[in-house]
């Protein structure tokens, strides 16, 4: 009998544990759809990126404030998860505290820090849900995060609260029970709390039995809510704190106003000019389409980008286009990209292959007037605490618009003839090139 | 204007250090070709020995490329990389940012690699070497003048305090917008718009832009791209400042300071 209690724990935790990996090499099956491309190099640099940008959250603190109130959900989630290991080893082997046996003189100190994350984590979600909720932030109330988005954010937060609130509790009634010399727990005499000591007297008025239920309801309850978050977490757009880490470290080196060459095109023209130079492989290759009209014509890079994405809008807040009322928003541009790579995920898993289900990335989710709109500037690739480029996604799609549906604004048409016929983006003759040396 | 051509350059035994890529703003639009005979009147003052293209120059493809017809980038550039490899060119300085970003960046993976440099360096070393000389009590000495960061030279290639540095040579105060540097609101002609109409919104870009630059309190305000320079100046004009405030390239800035 006294085993049930562990069978139900290791149970849990293999379930949890089970789903989330299935999730996960789901997700990754996904992202490999995209097309292969070699971001392996200068491995310092990346390791570089990963520090800075991942977990030092360098682009953060281009708003110190809202960074550090970030960091404190941040170290929060990292540090109590010290307190997960010794939960799981007293879930497996039955034991209560363990760590307490282990290292006795720092044990107090320790919990004391976490619990001062914990109630620093419920102050800020707090304060986060009231600024997604009432305060008037226009990249929060955009029409693109109606539904779900919105949703998902705001129970994350609630999630978040009430984790850390029976945690809080959790201590609280445990160290009201050893005060009152109860067996089972006056075994680990760690002493008060600072900050779950305060939910003493909310608690006082119960009689022993009562409270060590309290105290392992909380437990389970805590154990049970942190591996249903941990299985929630690939669903939704919170992925971005186990993704952020290799969207980092494979972050494009190059300059960002550097567009990505295209071999196939490039071998094309040299063919037209100079056939003797031409790589025939290259050019002999069977024709692939140009430009991206769905996420696996993207790199995998693309779609790696999509699932890192938290949805925070700081691309969209910083995007000219967006600013001036265009219908394009590149938070939306990633979102799209997520949404169309979970849509063709889902076939899969249906029919274990992928069959054409009549549906693109670019029309279905992404229109051409969205795509029109984009100047190149940089600012939201600039902006984005994660490395996420909507830009290079944008791009990938102008090219199938233009290159295989000859599908361009009539100014565009016009210029490029112009460029073609005249090699100058108006209609001027070469010989008109130098006429303002004697203007 | 005395500016030499390097094919004659060349068929006269002469080999310039410095190829001056005028681009084909700076070559057609009215408004960019003064800022081209600026910096060709410092070139000629300070002594460069330099040549442009003339008629063989061509569009780099930048706004080809950008607008997603990658076949017509790759024609342009296969084109002039043959002829700037043809004529062993060494160093290129141009006062277009997309000419720029396209010659340095976007070239070396076609074959054509070349020390690229934009004129907002370039002016900047020609003042820090002495090169260049401001006037004592120049035109523009006290007067407050805003920088509008272009997107291509900033965001997409660092150049941030080059053309600041400019500015204060001409001991003029240098003011900045409420967003600038790495935070710089685009002008809304990049990735090839300047040759479109706006998509449907509630204002321009150029217009917004212009906003922050006169709420900087600036005289004046200076460009380092011919495209930012025509969607400032035609914001100015929408919001009746052209008497106030006067839209100007650092060259044009410097040429009038020497």
């Amino acid at each position: 009998m006294q085993f049930i209690p562990q069978i139900l724990f290791l149970f849990l935790l293999c379930v949890g544990v089970y789903l989330f990996s299935i999730r996960l090499i789901a997700i990754r099956r996904n992202i490999l759809r995209g097309k292969s491309e070699s971001l392996n190099d200068q491995p310092m640099e990346r390791w570089k990126n990963l520090f800075l940008l991942a977990l030092g959250q360098k682009k953060m603190f281009k708003n110190p404030i809202v960074a550090i109130f970030h960091l404190f959900i941040y170290l929060g989630f990292l540090i109590i998860n010290i307190e997960m290991l010794e939960i799981v080893i007293d879930g497996l082997i039955g034991s209560h505290r363990v760590f307490f046996s282990i290292i006795p003189s720092i044990y107090t100190f320790l919990i004391n820090v976490f619990e001062f994350l914990a109630f620093s984590v419920i102050v800020v979600c707090v304060f986060f849900l009231f600024r997604r909720n009432v305060i008037h932030i226009a990249r929060f109330r955009s029409s693109d995060l109606i539904g779900w988005p919105k949703n998902d954010a705001n129970f994350i937060l609630v999630a978040e609260i009430i984790l850390m609130m029976l945690f809080l509790n959790m201590n609280a009634a445990d160290t009201l029970l050893q005060s009152r010399g109860v067996n089972d727990y006056s075994s680990t005499l760690t002493g008060n709390f600072i900050f779950s000591s305060y939910l003493h007297p909310l608690l006082n008025g119960y009689n022993n039995e009562i409270l060590a239920l309290i105290e392992r309801a909380s437990w389970w309850a805590h154990i049970i809510g942190v591996i249903a978050f941990l299985n929630y977490l690939p669903w939704s757009k919170h992925l971005h704190i186990i993704l952020a880490f290799p969207n980092a470290y494979y972050k494009r080196l190059t300059p960002i106003g550097k567009f990505a060459n295209m071999p196939t095109v490039q071998q094309e023209v040299l063919y037209a000019f100079q056939p003797e130079l031409a790589n025939q492989e290259i050019t002999n290759a069977a024709p692939s389409t140009f430009g991206a009209k769905d996420v696996h014509d993207l790199s995998w890079k693309n779609i790696l980008d999509a699932y890192s994405c938290t949805e925070c809008g700081r691309c969209t807040a910083a995007c000219p286009a967006s600013q001036t009322g265009k219908l394009l928003s590149p938070r939306k541009i990633m979102m799209s990209t997520r949404d169309r790579a979970e849509e063709i995920g889902r076939v899969i898993d249906k029919k274990g292959k992928f069959d054409d289900d009549g549906r693109k990335l670019l029309f279905n989710h992404i229109s051409e007037e969205e795509l029109r709109a984009c100047t190149t500037c940089n600012a939201c690739v600039e902006d984005c605490p994660v490395s996420i480029s909507p830009v290079d996604i944008i791009i990938q799609l102008r090219r199938y618009l233009i290159m295989e549906q000859s599908s361009a604004p009539n100014e565009w048409t016009m210029m490029f003839g112009n460029v073609e016929n005249n090699f100058a983006p108006w209609k001027f003759s070469t010989e008109q090139r130098t006429k303002w040396i004697n203007d | 204007m005395n500016v030499p051509i390097l094919s004659d350059e060349i068929a006269k035994g002469n080999s310039p250090d410095v190829l001056f890529w005028v681009g084909c703003a700076g070559s057609f639009d009215q408004r960019a070709q003064s800022i081209t005979k600026a910096f060709v009147s410092i070139l000629n003052k300070v002594g460069i020995n330099y040549a442009i293209l003339g008629s063989e120059e061509m569009c780099t493809g930048d706004p080809v490329r950008r607008a997603g017809n990658e076949f017509m980038f790759q024609m342009m550039a296969y084109q002039n990389i043959n002829l700037l490899n043809q004529y062993h060119v060494k160093k290129i300085v141009t006062a277009c940012p997309h000419c720029f970003n396209t010659l340095k960046n976007e070239y070396p993976d076609l074959g054509g690699s070349y020390d690229v440099v934009h004129h907002s360096s370039f002016l900047q070393d020609l003042i820090d070497q002495g090169k260049i000389i401001i006037k004592e009590g120049g035109s523009f000495k006290g007067k407050k003048i805003t920088y509008h960061d272009s997107c291509y030279l900033g965001r997409s290639n660092g150049i941030y305090e080059a053309p600041r540095k400019v500015i204060e040579a001409l001991d003029a105060e240098l003011v900045e917008m409420k967003r600038c540097k790495s935070n710089g609101l685009c002008c809304g002609a990049g990735g090839s718009q300047m040759f479109k109409e706006e998509e449907a919104g509630n204002t321009r870009i150029n217009w917004a832009r212009t906003e922050e630059a006169v709420a900087s309190s600036a005289e004046v305000i200076a460009a380092a791209c011919p495209f930012c320079n025509t969607m400032l100046t035609d914001g100015i004009k929408v919001k009746e400042k052209e008497n106030e405030i006067k839209v100007l390239d650092i060259a044009e800035l410097i040429a009038q300071s020497i």
